[in-house]
């Protein structure tokens, strides 16, 4: 029983996205999981999910948040802009100078809060205003576009079906495939080395479970890519992205200093970690990904707006809490972020299909992100006294 | 005005018994003095007398002038005139002197505050406590001595009767503490009742009519202060054989080890204050050494400067190890060069309390787990396997968070983050401190095993007999200087005081 | 010397603002301060002051709302319902309006008071949540107009009593006001300085005395000419001087005050004094709520309709303004009129790079740069004074 109480929040969500979409599911007679939906569905939310990525390791890092990311999506895609259609750039270096201004971007942030101890908030507040200024200028006003099919494939194509399948994408069942026997490899590999450490390893019946379900998403999703048009470029990206971070988080040192900083700075630091360090590249890293996300959400709409990418900071920080970050720091998943940010997506986009109207949206979403705070805080306080506000950065502003 | 008397008082935290039928008398407009060892129950006591423990959290009862009474908060003792100054001062930084004296007691008509009026009572208190500041000077830019006595103006601000102060000095210099003692024994001649609490027994000595020592939770015993010297109260303190407490050790000393030369280290904010003034020491072989010395001496800060310059600023000196020196730029640095800091205040500067006992336990030394890109996991488990039960973490697995566990178990968690760093050089800073009497014992034994192994341990305790029962050597230091260097034939509390008191 | 050293903050931030102002006078030459656009100033930066107010509160205690933007735009939605839709006297509306603002701040204060819930999540919740409730409030599209009453609310002057006397003419009301503030500070600060001699305490040297009035009286004239040269003075303005007052004296003078400053500064010291720290914090965002919806009602009659795309991030202008005005990040510092220096000093230089033909691109980020600027010179200067008066 210890195993599901260790890892209620992380379950507890999984179950909340399930019902929610089997709600919607019937309330829409089935709309929603129609295989062309479910594309949909990704698309949309893609650019958030890769917010949420670098939100979720700012929030760990000792509660901070990053309110520039929208500001700076809009630099990113300017800046692609001018780079791609005005100065007819190959699109791969583009891309890559992109990126490093979105790192750049970060990095001033970075300097600021970790080396200058300039509260987070003021910082990444002032940068949201100075960045969306200069994705003004740089944009003098006017929106550039259209880009190159090559830079929308990015975000609007899909992976080429090598096999010719005609009215069912081969491809995508094959590569879904491939994922689920890599999955169960290395899981039965997992286990087979916890057994040779003498470690206990998850009870039989949840591993069972889990591959099962692990195999069947991935069917699901087969049939889903299958049916429509493939799997998409973008699924591919957030694919790499989720297992990288993830990786990053759970498996190495940089992400062990991460939650260690986050959790409690002081110890860190006198464990001989450098914090600041730590502080400074959460938050280029955000810029990098932001720069990414701005990208995509270019290439989507296939257009460069001075106005794009307003209010997705708080879509991201939504995200990251409803995917189980804490307020306080030092806690989080990765995958928390994603499914975070999935809940938030199906609901959207459940009660756009029900008609439901934008402004109902925004309501539900505020009081799923309430709730799910809510439900954590208790669920927290139950098993200790309630933590104090006044014990993180964000909490208290530093 | 009259006695005050608290009768079998008993306080439960969870499981932990802290108080235990403790009686206690204060005798009208005379000074009290109540002593103890760290956790003997003193502050607990207070705070159940002033109602930061309302009643009904505890058992027994308190009579004032004759009456019970049962305080629901502190605002309700503050109307018998019962005041308290807690150890940690409770003044608000940003606001101003005059405006702390009178916050929660405003000077106010109808909930509009009299300005004039509130100033001109705080120049009137300020008066007689002695403080030459203006009212409207903001609280954060004066020293803790200062606060010190506009935290008794507030007191006296409220028509005090009854003036309980914990600590009062623990934070100030010589000239601050003999101000504050002096204004005690003045308020005494206005007939105001005084309880104090403090570790420094000569101040203890000077001004207390009447000594009641606490130890375990229980009054041991309570007597006036006549022909009563340090040691008397030193053994109602310690109560039981001092010699009983620590293990024997049996080790081979070998050649010198680690050596700190000419160390100077200056406050990290205020530019021209020494904190550590040029200080010399060595540690041998398999030594085990202490550093005495009373709170503020300035021994955290020496061992955190050491520790990769983790405290201070403009660091001066050398430190050798094994004949060689070691420039050490950060902490990181320090712990690659086989020192190891275990600090003293290990739930906010030791451990990560969210995490299992095994993250923590590897925290200072992922390096070696690292395989590749990644941490191995596996490797790590074992690890803290194998010192839970090296040095016995009672838990039910290395995946228990450390906030769940007891005192001494975190203890031992943040010991054993340290031994799996492999240092050669252990500095710890009050190894025991809120560690009950099972587990202190246990921890002495796993200082006595690094002696064996030939490690240089160094032990930072303000509990005197703990250094002199744990070690081989001892350095007295005093306001940032090495005042005093004891053997261990030679260390006996006395000594130690003595060193202190004339330097 | 000690009264500079103690206020070098608000000092300069006065002289940055006289300072920008001076340089936008020159560089549009003498636009800027041209009686009109002075009354312009007021009535286009007036939602952002009185926001303003209620953040530096919330603020001083260490917290922050994020969900005023959304509020005061749900709080014009409101007001355009029940005043043009329903057809409901003002009376009754605007308390209802204002009722509204309160418990919406009851709800954010209810979860981050007593249920120890972050307040970034639930002023980020409260932010989506009362958004939404606009846009359904607003799902037929911008209502218009309010009744002229309302409207003047925000966007009138207050008459010339001597009745419209044709162009060129002075408006005598607002010089009459004028004087007649002049007249009550004067009469105000020499009664202080009197009650101050009579208790004994220090005073400010007659000098001082004399410069500061002089200044002051000065100023206060100077924009009772500008207004008597232009339509006489808003309407606006009254209300901003009669809550910039109300609230400086809660913060200065009354225990409430005291109370809030020190819940910010130190809460475990605040509370071991008797405060009740949380029932502190649940008010302040009560209050906050209320201030958000009474902006809402000057932003609606301002625009003279309910629009649902109302609010452009007015939480973070409001955030900005307190922070420039020297709130501190860690609470328990910070002056209204901290707040109204730090929206007036954005105003300006939003009004200034306006005139000079700048476009809201760069102003918004000279805006970011002001913000980093001016709190990255408090960190600097706030371990400099500690640092050399600890000793």
């Amino acid at each position: 029983m210890s195993y599901i109480k260790d890892n209620l929040r992380q379950y507890g969500l999984i179950v909340a996205l399930v019902v929610i979409a089997l709600f919607f599911q019937i309330m829409t007679n089935g709309v929603i999981f129609r295989p062309a939906n479910i594309t949909n569905l990704i698309l949309q939310n893609s650019y958030i999910l890769v917010l949420a990525i670098g939100m979720m390791m700012v929030i760990i890092s000792f509660g901070r948040v990053d309110l520039s990311v929208g500001s700076i999506a809009a630099l990113a895609g300017a800046m692609s802009g001018i780079f791609i259609v005005r100065m007819d750039l190959p699109v791969w270096l583009s891309i890559i100078f992109v990126l490093v201004i979105g790192a750049a971007c970060g990095a001033w942030h970075g300097f600021w809060i970790a080396y200058r101890n300039i509260p987070f908030f003021v910082v990444t507040l002032a940068g949201m205003m100075l960045f969306r200024g200069v994705a003004m200028i740089v944009l003098d006003g006017t929106n550039i576009g259209p880009f190159p099919s090559s830079f929308q494939m990015m975000a609007a194509g899909f992976v080429p079906d090598i096999f010719g399948g005609t009215s069912f994408n081969i491809m995508a069942v094959v590569i879904c495939a491939a994922i689920a026997l890599a999955v169960i490899l290395l899981e039965f590999r997992k286990r087979a080395i916890s057994r040779k450490n003498k470690v206990d390893a998850i009870p039989l019946p949840f591993f069972i479970a889990k591959i099962v379900l692990v195999v069947a998403t991935l069917g699901l999703f087969a049939y889903w890519f299958g049916a429509s048009n493939g799997i998409p470029n973008i699924m591919v990206l957030l694919g790499i992205l989720a297992v990288i971070y993830s990786y990053i988080a759970n498996k190495t040192i940089m992400g062990r200093h991460l939650y260690a900083a986050g959790g409690n700075p002081k110890t860190s630091e006198l464990s001989g970690i450098d914090v600041k360090k730590v502080v400074f590249w959460v938050y280029v890293n955000m810029g990098v990904l932001a720069a990414l996300a701005g990208m995509v959400f270019t290439a989507r709409l296939n257009l460069a707006m001075p106005r794009a990418g307003m209010g997705f900071e708080l879509q991201a920080i939504a995200a990251a809490f409803i995917g189980g970050a804490s307020a306080t720091g030092g806690f989080g998943k990765i995958s928390g972020a994603l499914v975070g940010a999935m809940v938030v997506g199906i609901i959207n986009n459940g009660m756009s299909i029900l008609g439901v109207s934008v402004n109902m949206q925004q309501i539900i979403t505020g009081l799923v992100l309430l709730a799910a705070v809510i439900f954590d805080v208790f669920a927290k306080s139950r098993a200790e006294k309630p933590p104090s506000l006044e014990s993180s950065a964000l909490s208290q502003g530093e | 005005m009259g006695t005050l008397e608290m009768k079998s008082i008993t306080k439960r935290f969870d499981r932990v018994l802290a108080l235990n039928g403790v009686n206690l008398t204060a005798a009208d407009g005379k000074i009290l003095a109540v002593v103890g060892e760290n956790g003997a129950g003193k502050s607990t006591l207070m705070k159940i007398l002033s109602g930061v423990y309302p009643h009904g959290e505890y058992e027994g009862e308190i009579f004032y002038k004759g009456e019970a009474c049962r305080f629901r908060d502190i605002k309700d003792s503050e109307k018998r005139g019962i005041v308290i100054i807690h150890q940690e001062l409770a003044l608000i930084p940003y606001l101003s002197i005059s405006e702390n004296i009178f916050l929660g007691n405003e000077q106010a008509k109808n909930g509009v505050i009299n300005w004039h009026l509130t100033y001109q009572k705080t120049a009137e208190l300020l008066e007689k406590v002695g403080l030459k500041e203006n009212p409207h000077t903001l609280v954060e830019n004066i020293g803790v001595g200062k606060q010190q006595l506009v935290e008794i103006a507030k007191a006296l601000s409220k028509r005090v009767e009854v003036l309980v102060l914990d600590e009062p000095t623990a934070a100030l210099n010589d000239i601050e503490s003999e101000n504050l003692l002096t204004l005690l024994l003045e308020l005494k001649k206005e007939g105001i009742t005084s309880i104090l609490i403090s570790h420094k027994l000569n101040e203890v000595l000077k001004i207390s009519d009447q000594i009641t020592i606490l130890r375990d939770g229980k009054t041991v015993e309570s007597f006036p202060n006549e022909n009563v010297d340090e040691n008397r109260i030193i053994r109602g303190m310690v109560g039981r054989d001092i010699l009983d407490r620590f293990p024997a050790r049996d080790v081979e000393q070998g050649e010198v080890m680690f050596e700190v030369k000419d160390w100077t280290v200056y406050h990290p904010e205020i530019a021209d204050k020494k904190v550590i003034d040029n200080i010399n020491f060595h540690v041998k072989k398999g030594e085990v050494v202490g550093i005495a010395g009373l709170m503020g001496a300035g021994r955290t800060e020496l061992a955190m400067s050491l520790f990769g310059g983790a405290y201070g600023s403009k660091i001066t000196g050398t430190i050798i190890k094994d004949g060689k020196t070691l420039m050490l730029k950060s902490i990181s640095q320090a712990i690659e060069n086989g020192i190891a800091y275990l600090t003293e205040d290990r739930k906010q500067y030791g451990l990560l309390l969210d995490e299992t006992i095994c993250r923590n336990i590897s925290l200072a030394n992922l390096k070696s787990l690292n395989t590749g890109l990644a941490v191995d996991e596996f490797k790590e488990k074992r690890v803290a396997e194998d010192y839970r039960g090296k040095v016995d973490i009672r838990s039910r697995d290395v995946q228990q968070h450390v906030k769940n566990l007891s005192g001494g178990n975190q203890q031992k968690v943040v010991l054993s983050k340290w031994l799996f760093a492999d240092p050669e050089t252990l500095i710890l800073d009050e190894p025991t401190r809120g560690v009950d009497v099972g587990a202190k014992y246990e921890i002495y034994l796993i200082i006595n095993e690094l002696a064996k192994q030939g490690k240089c341990v160094i032990v930072i305790s303000s509990e005197l007999p703990e250094v002199i029962g744990l070690s081989d050597r001892i350095y007295v230091m005093n306001e940032g200087k090495m005042v005093g260097e004891l053997s261990k034939e030679e260390a006996t509390q006395e000594a130690i005081m003595e060193c202190i008191m004339n330097h | 010397m000690s009264i500079i050293r103690n206020n070098i903050r608000q000092f300069g931030m006065i002289i940055a603002l006289v300072a920008v102002a001076i340089l936008f006078q020159i560089l549009t030459n003498g636009i800027f301060f041209r009686p009109a656009n002075i009354a312009n100033l007021i009535t286009q930066n007036g939602y952002i002051l009185i926001l303003a107010i209620g953040m530096m509160l919330v603020i001083i205690t260490g917290r922050i709302d994020l969900s005023v933007g959304s509020l005061l735009a749900f709080a014009s939605a409101l007001s355009g319902v029940l005043i043009i839709n329903m057809g409901w006297p003002l009376w009754v509306a605007i308390p209802a309006v204002l009722a509204m603002g309160g418990l919406s701040g009851a709800w954010n204060g209810y979860w981050i008071a007593y249920k120890n819930i972050p307040f970034f999540v639930v002023t980020l919740a409260g932010m989506l949540v009362f958004r939404g409730l606009t846009m359904l409030t607003l799902e037929d599209g911008t209502l218009t107009p309010f009744p002229d009453l309302f409207h003047t609310m925000s966007a009138g002057f207050i008459p010339n009593i001597l009745g419209n006397t044709g162009p060129g003419s002075y408006n005598i009301t607002a010089i009459l006001i004028c004087l007649a503030v002049s007249l009550i500070l004067i009469y105000m600060e020499f009664r202080n300085r009197k009650v101050s001699i009579e208790y004994g305490a220090e005073i400010l040297p007659m000098p001082f005395l004399i410069a500061k009035l002089v200044l002051l009286v000065g100023a206060i004239n100077l924009f009772g000419y500008w207004f008597a040269a232009a339509r006489g003075m808003p309407n606006i303005l009254l209300l901003l001087a009669a809550l910039i007052v109300i609230y400086s004296f809660i913060t200065n003078k009354t225990v409430m005050g005291r109370h809030i400053y020190a819940t910010g500064g130190n809460p475990k010291a605040a509370e071991l004094s008797g405060i009740k720290v949380k029932r502190v914090v649940f008010w302040v965002y009560v209050n906050m709520g209320v201030l958000a919806a009474l902006a809402g009602m000057v932003f609606a009659a301002r625009l003279n309709a309910a629009t649902p795309r109302a609010e452009a991030g007015f939480e973070l202008q409001a955030i900005a303004a307190a922070f420039i005005g020297g709130a501190s990040p860690m609470g328990g510092i910070g002056k209204i009129t901290g707040a109204i220096i730090g929206a007036m000093l954005m105003g300006v230089l939003n009004n200034g790079l306006g005139h000079l033909g700048i476009g809201a691109d760069i102003q918004l980020a000279v805006t970011g740069l002001v913000l980093l600027i001016a709190v990255t010179f408090d960190v600097y200067t706030k371990t400099k004074v500690s640092k050399t008066e600890k000793t």
